[in-house]
């Protein structure tokens, strides 16, 4: 379905390019996308002013030195230069002597090009593509229906000529005499042996039910809170590839893997400001909402994306914890993620695909222990190399398990 | 018998529908389970702000950290450039230990190989990404970069510490050098 939107999307833009005209947008396009864009936006500012026409601002000429040599026309003292300089807080604009006029050309033409907007054309013909894919569907259902309803009318016409023909030939058809039969559940009732059974296995049943009842209380599998901010892991750890390092940074070094302070997230934010990527229409999550959700962002960091400054006015961001051990069990990602080289989606499931995170782990002593009695401990750490050699010569084997090591002793987690 | 079994299964749907999963599960006596410590990033109404994480006083500093001078500005930025010099010497083990910080931390933009074509580029989400070899720089003007960050780059000071910039900027001097071939 969504491949099907990006050829149509692709055929629909197709034919529009092609002019020389639009050759030069697309060059420009390449140009500022590689040069310019990290400070440059076309419509919003950004680190540097936005460049809808610059053009109409400035003449020909004193862009071609800007772009080439801004830092020198500042020196010299060129009073626009330094206008706009002080008015950007005195950043320096990086240089590019190396372009042509040619290639400047390119790059203020795509600053002036407004793409014919082809969105309407999309949306109808996606809908229609969609709709497609429910006709299908729609027709099949008809078509067994009526399959259905045919097979049934035909069943009860041969039925009654076959009682014609039965009649005409002479053969009488008498309706079974009925007979005063006890109901089944009085049967039941009265029958000793099948009520024993039935209660047997009845409360044998509700056992079961009431200890598995039991034995998850207090265990938040599943756990999925809602969360101030609609921060997708699918979009960023998934579809972005950003490492879970990255944001969880203290997973590295210490007890906690910690939730990332909202500085990491504007890293990018500052950036990218709306969200372009894909839909997910079922659950209702447009791209509107996604922005809206990075303006939820902005709000809380204090970020005033129209002149691109910090207020100063932020609030916390109250995230709900969702793993949460009870407060006499330690644990330590440290030792796990680092030392051990466990992936985190060994304990926290496939967080590259949640789109709003889960709880997958169970997080109780037995899953805990289970592991630790499967798990060889690395080796070639150096700094337990000694233990290691000790332990592997007590216990006579090559390979040590976590619990050989220690890993069930109820004093390394409980203290 | 019969409406008593109906009663029956009626609770136990019940119980199995108030699974929610937005909401914690039952806990059964959990005196120890909460903990009256202050829990990490928790809410606290010890503090005026309210929360627990609270920023050092000004003026402390950690033990073993020392201060960065060199101020966050053009020209802080070329001062480091030719005067700050690695207190690190190069070694497979700080450069291997720089790769795997290098990959989780500037891959995503600058691309494994430091052409600026990390995934965000490629997909478009993040442009204008400078390939290192087009950029004149030294391992002090990476550590100032890393520590303040530069113009659509922001700092990446708190996520590594000084020894761990120190080896980033080694292996990248590395991805540079090796992209001149
Ligand atoms: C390092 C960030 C940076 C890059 C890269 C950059 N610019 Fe700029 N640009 C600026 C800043 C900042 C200003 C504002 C003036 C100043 O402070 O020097 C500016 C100003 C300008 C202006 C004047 C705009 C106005 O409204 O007055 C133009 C035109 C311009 N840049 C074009 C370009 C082009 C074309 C490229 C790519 C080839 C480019 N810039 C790359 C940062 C940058
Ligand atoms: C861009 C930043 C970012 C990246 C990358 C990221 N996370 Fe997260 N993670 C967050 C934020 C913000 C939260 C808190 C919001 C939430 O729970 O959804 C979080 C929450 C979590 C939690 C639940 C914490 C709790 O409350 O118990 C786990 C587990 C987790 N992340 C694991 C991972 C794993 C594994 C990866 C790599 C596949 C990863 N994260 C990548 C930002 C990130
Ligand atoms: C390494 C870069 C990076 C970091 C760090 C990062 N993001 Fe994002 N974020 C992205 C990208 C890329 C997108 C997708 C934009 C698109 O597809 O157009 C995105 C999209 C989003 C969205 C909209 C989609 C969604 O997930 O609901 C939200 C909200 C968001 N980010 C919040 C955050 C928060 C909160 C943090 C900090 C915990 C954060 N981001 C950190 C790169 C980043
Ligand atoms: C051995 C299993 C295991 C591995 C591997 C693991 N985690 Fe965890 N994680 C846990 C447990 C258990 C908790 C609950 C800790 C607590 O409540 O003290 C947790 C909690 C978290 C939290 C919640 C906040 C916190 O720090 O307590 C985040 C975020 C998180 N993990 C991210 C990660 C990331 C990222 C990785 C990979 C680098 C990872 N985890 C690897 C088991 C694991
Ligand atoms: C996926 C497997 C796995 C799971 C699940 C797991 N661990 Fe571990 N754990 C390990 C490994 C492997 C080591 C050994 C690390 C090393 O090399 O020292 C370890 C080591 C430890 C140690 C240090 C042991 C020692 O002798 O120094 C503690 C404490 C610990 N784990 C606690 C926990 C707790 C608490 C949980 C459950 C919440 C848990 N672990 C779940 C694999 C696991
Ligand atoms: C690998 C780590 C680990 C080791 C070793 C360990 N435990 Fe536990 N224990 C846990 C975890 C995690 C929980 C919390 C389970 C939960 O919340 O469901 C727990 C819970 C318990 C509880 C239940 C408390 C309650 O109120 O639910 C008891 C009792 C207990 N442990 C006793 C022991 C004893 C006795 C030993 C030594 C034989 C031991 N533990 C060894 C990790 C461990
Ligand atoms: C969110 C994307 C992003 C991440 C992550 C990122 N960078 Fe950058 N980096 C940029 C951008 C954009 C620029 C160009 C800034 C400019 O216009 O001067 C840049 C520029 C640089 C420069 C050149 C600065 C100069 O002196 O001209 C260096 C060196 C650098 N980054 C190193 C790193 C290192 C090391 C890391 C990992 C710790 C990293 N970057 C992570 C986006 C990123």
């Amino acid at each position: 379905m969504l491949h099907l939107k990006r050829i149509l999307l692709v055929t629909l833009l197709l034919p529009s390019f092609g002019f020389s005209q639009e050759e030069d947008v697309q060059a420009g396009k390449a140009l500022f996308n590689a040069n310019c864009a990290a400070c440059h936006q076309l419509n919003r500012k950004a680190v540097g002013p936005a460049l809808k026409g610059v053009t109409e601002k400035y003449d020909r000429e004193w862009l071609y030195k800007w772009i080439k040599n801004g830092t020198q026309m500042i020196k010299d003292g060129d009073p626009q230069a330094v206008a706009i300089w002080e008015e950007y807080n005195r950043a320096v604009m990086t240089n590019y002597p190396q372009f042509s006029n040619e290639q400047i050309d390119n790059i203020l033409a795509y600053t002036n090009y407004t793409p014919p907007a082809p969105a309407a054309a999309v949306a109808t013909s996606a809908e229609t593509v969609s709709q497609g894919s429910d006709i299908s569907v729609n027709i099949i259902l008809a078509v067994t229906i009526v399959i259905f309803t045919i097979l049934i009318v035909m069943l009860f016409l041969v039925q009654r000529t076959l009682i014609k023909i039965a009649n005409a030939s002479g053969v009488k058809i008498e309706p079974e005499p009925r007979r005063n039969i006890k109901p089944l559940w009085k049967a039941v009732v009265e029958n000793q042996f099948i009520m024993f059974v039935l209660v047997i296995g009845f409360l044998l049943s509700s056992a079961y039910f009431t200890y598995g009842y039991l034995m998850q209380i207090g265990i938040d599998q599943g756990y999925a809170p809602i969360q101030p901010i609609h921060y997708s892991h699918k979009i960023h750890a998934g579809a972005n590839q950003i490492e879970c390092k990255y944001c969880h940074s203290s997973a590295r070094v210490s007890k906690h893997s910690g939730i990332p302070s909202l500085n990491v997230c504007m890293n990018c934010h500052e950036y990218i400001g709306e969200y372009n990527g894909e839909e997910d229409l079922e659950n209702g999550y447009t791209k509107d909402f996604y922005t809206n959700e990075i303006k939820k962002l902005y709000s809380a960091v204090g970020w005033d994306e129209e002149n691109q400054v910090y207020t100063g006015n932020t609030q916390p961001v109250k995230w709900i914890r969702i793993h949460n051990l009870p407060d006499f069990v330690y644990f330590n990602h440290a030792q796990h993620a680092q030392v051990a080289k466990i992936e985190c989606q060994t304990c926290h499931g496939p967080v590259e695909e949640m789109e709003i995170l889960y709880q997958y782990s169970p997080l109780t002593m037995g899953w805990c222990i289970d592991c630790h009695r499967e798990s060889n401990v690395d080796k070639d750490n150096e700094y337990y190399q000694k233990v290691h050699e000790e332990l592997s010569k007590k216990y006579g084997v090559e390979k040590l398990t976590v619990a050989q090591l220690g890993g069930i002793e109820c004093a390394k987690c409980h203290y | 018998m019969r409406n008593s079994s109906i009663l029956i299964l009626f609770i136990g749907l019940t119980l199995i529908s108030c699974f929610d999963p937005s909401k914690p599960n039952f806990q059964y006596f959990p005196d120890m389970y909460e903990s009256l410590a202050y829990e990490t990033y928790a809410e606290s109404d010890g503090f005026s702000n309210g929360i627990e994480a609270q920023v050092p006083v000004e003026g402390t500093i950690p033990r073993g950290w020392e201060p960065y001078d060199y101020p966050d500005s053009n020209e802080g930025y070329e001062m480091a450039k030719s005067n700050l010099l690695s207190p690190l010497d190069i070694s497979d083990n700080n450069l291997s230990q720089g790769k795997e910080l290098y990959e989780i931390y500037c891959s995503v933009c600058h691309g494994d190989k430091g052409d600026g074509m990390g995934i965000l580029a490629q997909r478009e989400k993040f442009l204008g990404i400078p390939a290192y070899i087009d950029r004149e720089i030294t391992p002090g003007s990476i550590y100032h970069v890393l520590m303040y960050g530069i113009n659509a780059m922001g700092s990446h000071a708190g996520q590594v510490n000084e020894e761990e910039r120190w080896q980033i900027a080694q292996y990248v001097m590395k991805l540079r050098e090796e992209s001149k071939k």
